[in-house]
């Protein structure tokens, strides 16, 4: 299956570098195209025939409502997620086969970007927007806020991550994906050896994408500084938010980390520069030590909340207040910190001598402390509780036992001499799937499990999330165990094909596992879809689970405003405090409210980028110049508009009050 | 432990009060004016420290690449430093400018914000102009970025700084118009305070660039 060498090196002043060699000579691609057009068209023409694009649009797209931004997050994670999945199921298929002379069915061309993509979307497009959206949906809904800080810029924030994810989707068919890995290490990506459109497709999703993340983490450290309820202090914040606030701390500053490194890189790339050239006194170990500054800072983004997450879950679960609460906010403040000082375990071998991998090594292990202690906490917590097991406590039990074994795997790579042995092997790639599939994603399903009646009103359906779960459970042990058996057997990451035939039945069980996990994440899409269907039946009050924080004091889903009166917090468990109080809300002396205004801006500026990323991509100056001076022009138009916000009179109020309180019944009622 | 304190009353007196006194105070029942843009000083605030990130990367970069001229020209073969210390004042002057336009503000003088925007504008180009004429006559003796690792981390540091300069300069001009059209709003008094973050804190920025690159490397 050799690759036939192709001439890009064509360009004119009209498209760039966008010509006929740009449609990839594979038909696993053009197999792929043709279905995804299919069903876009299918998706288009059934939106257009049920006529809903007005109300997308107005409802949805131009939306600074937290609550909708939250789940268009998530809507664009689960979308991402499934193209990720994709990917890996194509490699795991592709290593079972390649076997015995085997070329698997993959040429490397294809292999290599396909292990890149696979990592840079589930990382940047399918964790980042599912950590965003349990945060922006969740968060001013526990510190009783009505949104977040600033609500046009949320909106923004989602339609840049949402141009990310269009750019890399585009790469699929338009040119090629980056084959260099997910983090891109020069030299290899630099011009000398990744000539083509690959890398530059990689840089400008992620910087596009980054613009939003980092905008969102300072519109939610604003919120949660500046928004909460009367009578919430610091200490009483319920540990989602705390986790999301030390999370948002981390983002703004990581985040510029790599705004930096990637523009470097787009520099060596467009103008020649030195940065990590090998000649002319480039440092490709800058590239490195610079990507990983941001990067390990980055798991700790995504794994914070989660812990949140199951926080929030083991105390409602157990019926308990959350055991150590102080100890949980000084554990994750901990982590925050050290997850600065550890970067450098992730190139032990690259020569930093030994007392600098000592120190490394040694703060690496230490972060095993407060992680250590958040584990016992949630032992703690369930020890003497009545605990639930529905869904949202399965996941969490199922996420202490896993990601334990992968914080322990974690632990025996940081120590440097193991590591030298270790690094690069598949023992590496078992270990990070154990915590990110351990920790992130049980987490982001035990969230969605939780917070989905919150947010429509009804539960998902229990006996199909079961089978998801236990498919994911099994499939997960399945498929990455014997990632750490071979690993320790001394095979390499990213390899493509295999001569040693003992390997083999490793490869293969891996791929069952796979396989397994498929049908969970088939049994969740059907959940979803089956839940929907009989909502009547599943449909709850506002605190279905007996929840402890502010989020369930309000109606499900909650009303544009969250609050018709803002509460005041006199306790940790805010709304535990007032259901023991036997607190009734108010039914009468409803106030206006004021609320910020839709607006078109976000999703018409991220359209734009979208344009200038591609032109930048192709090197079609002219409309790179012009979708540039676009966005700055439209930028600076949306600032002559000074009429954002607006007030529900409180009559209004009262009548969507009168209505969400006479609505939902628990089932059977 | 838990399991006692859960049964704890917190707040006792409510749970004895009546059920009005428990809504009382637990809702909150009065209006109350969220003063608008209360968060907007904090978020430009922490926006600018991630900035300054961008900056501490290009300083980092510049540490370790700016010693590697690839047998190329060095900062002592490069530097004028008069040139640099006129561009310097400008940008400084720039500064001192845009304090008089804050405390006209908030005397509440339209006109006079306007013309000390301006005069600022004045400076903020003058100093661009300089460091533009730098960057050409370094290219044209063949000293471009692409010579050497010193000379890469050297032009992205500095026209990094120039480029804030140069969007500074564009967000200073919208708001002399924007102050033409509504006036002295909050919103607009608002804007003037995160503009002047901006511009004092570039100034900061370049305090570094002038000591840790110009006379450092003339040393």
């Amino acid at each position: 299956m050799a690759i036939e060498a192709v001439d890009h090196s064509h360009w004119s002043p009209l498209l760039g570098r966008l010509w006929w060699d740009a449609i990839p000579p594979d038909p696993i691609v053009w197999a792929t195209f043709a279905g995804v057009m299919l069903g876009g068209i299918a998706l288009v023409a059934a939106l257009t025939y049920f006529k809903v694009w007005g109300y997308l649009w107005k409802e949805w797209f131009t939306s600074v409502d937290h609550k909708k931004i939250g789940i268009m997050y998530m809507v664009l994670g689960l979308v991402m997620f499934i193209r990720g999945f994709a990917d890996a199921i194509m490699m795991r298929l592709q290593q079972a086969l390649a076997f015995g002379g085997s070329e698997g069915y993959l040429n490397a061309h294809h292999f290599d970007q396909v292990f890149t993509a696979h990592g840079v979307i589930m990382i940047f497009f399918a964790a980042m927007p599912f950590v965003t959206g349990f945060m922006n949906y969740v968060v001013p809904l526990q510190i009783g806020a009505r949104d977040v800080s600033f609500p046009f810029l949320n909106n923004f924030s989602f339609w840049m991550t949402t141009s990310g994810a269009v750019l890399i989707m585009a790469s699929l068919f338009i040119g090629e994906f980056g084959q260099t890995g997910w983090l891109a290490y020069p030299p290899l990506s630099g011009i000398a050896y990744s000539p083509y459109v690959g890398v530059d497709y990689w840089i400008w999703s992620l910087q596009i994408a980054g613009v939003g993340t980092l905008l969102s983490g300072v519109n939610l450290i604003c919120t949660i500084v500046k928004m909460r309820a009367p009578g919430m202090n610091m200490m009483k914040m319920p540990i989602f938010t705390w986790t999301a606030l030390c999370t948002n701390i981390l983002i703004v500053a990581a985040f510029p980390v790599l705004t930096a490194v990637l523009t470097m890189l787009s520099m060596d790339r467009y103008l020649g520069f030195n940065f990590f050239t090998n000649d002319l006194g480039g440092s490709a170990m800058m590239y490195v030590n610079l990507i990983w500054i941001w990067g390990h800072p980055e798991v700790y983004i995504l794994i914070l909340p989660i812990f949140g997450v199951f926080s929030e879950i083991t105390a409602t679960f157990c019926g308990k207040r959350l055991f150590g609460y102080t100890s949980m906010v000084y554990a994750t403040m901990v982590i925050t910190i050290l997850s600065y000082i550890v970067w450098l375990h992730h190139f032990f071998t690259m020569g930093s001598g030994a007392s600098v991998n000592s120190f490394f090594g040694i703060t690496t292990m230490v972060i095993s402390i407060p992680t250590g202690a958040k584990l016992f906490n949630w032992l703690f917590t369930m020890y003497r509780g009545r605990i639930r097991f529905e869904l949202p406590m399965m996941w969490t039990v199922a996420f202490m036992v896993t990601f334990t074994i992968g914080g322990m795997t974690g632990v025996l790579l940081a120590v440097p001499p193991a590591d030298f042995v270790l690094h690069n092997s598949l023992f590496l790639i078992a270990h990070f799937h154990n915590v990110i599939i351990g920790g992130v994603v049980f987490g982001v399903f035990a969230g969605i499990n939780f917070w989905w009646p919150k947010a429509f009103g009804f539960k998902l359906h229990e006996g199909l999330g079961k089978i998801s779960f236990w498919c994911w459970v099994v499939g997960f042990y399945l498929a990455f165990m014997p990632l750490y058996v071979l690993g320790l057997m001394g095979v390499t990451r990213r390899m493509r094909v295999f001569d040693d035939p003992s390997l083999h039945i490793w490869f293969i069980i891996a791929a069952i596992g796979a396989a397994v996990i498929a049908a969970g994440i088939g049994a969740f899409v059907l959940q979803v879809a089956f839940s929907i269907w009989k909502r009547k039946e599943l449909a709850c009050d506002g605190d279905p689970w007996g929840g402890r924080t502010l989020e369930w004091s309000t109606t499900s889903p909650p009303p544009h405003y969250n609050f018709a009166f803002t509460p005041v917090v006199h306790d940790i468990d805010a709304w535990e405090d007032m259901k023991r109080c036997d607190v009734a809300a108010p039914k009468s002396g409803f106030l206006d409210i004021h609320m910020p205004r839709n607006t078109g801006t976000g999703i018409i500026l991220g359209g734009i980028a979208t344009v200038f990323g591609f032109a930048m991509i192709w090197q079609i100056w002219w409309l790179a110049a012009i979708t540039f001076v676009g966005m700055v022009g439209y930028s600076i138009a949306h600032t002559f508009n000074y009429n954002r916000d607006y007030y529900i009179p409180a009559d209004e109020v009262a009548e969507t009050e009168a209505a969400a309180h006479g609505q939902p019944l628990p089932a059977g009622a | 432990m838990t399991a006692t304190t859960r049964d704890t009353m917190t707040n006792s007196t409510a749970t004895a009060a009546s059920p009005e006194a428990r809504t009382a105070a637990f809702y909150e029942l009065e209006p109350h004016h969220h003063p608008e843009g209360a968060s907007t000083m904090l978020g430009f605030w922490i926006y600018l420290m991630s900035d300054c990130l961008i900056f501490a990367m290009l300083f980092a970069a510049y540490g370790v690449l700016g010693g590697n001229f690839a047998a190329g020209p060095g900062p002592k073969d490069l530097f004028e430093l008069p040139l640099i210390a006129v561009n310097t004042a400008m940008l400084l002057f720039s500064s001192i400018t845009y304090g008089f336009a804050m405390l006209v503000m908030e005397k509440g003088k339209v006109r006079a914000t306007q013309g000390w925007l301006l005069v600022t504008a004045v400076f903020g180009a003058s100093f661009l102009a300089i460091e533009l004429y730098e960057f050409s006559h370094l290219i044209h003796e063949g000293a471009g970025p692409w010579r050497s690792g010193f000379l890469t981390a050297f032009f992205s540091l500095v026209g990094t700084h120039g480029l804030h300069v140069t969007f500074g300069l564009i967000w200073l001009f919208t708001l002399v118009v924007q102050l033409s059209k509504k006036g002295l709003t909050p919103a607009n008094q608002r804007r003037l305070q995160c503009l002047s973050l901006f511009w004092h804190f570039l100034d900061v920025i370049w305090i570094g660039v002038f000591t840790f690159v110009y006379l450092m490397g003339m040393l």
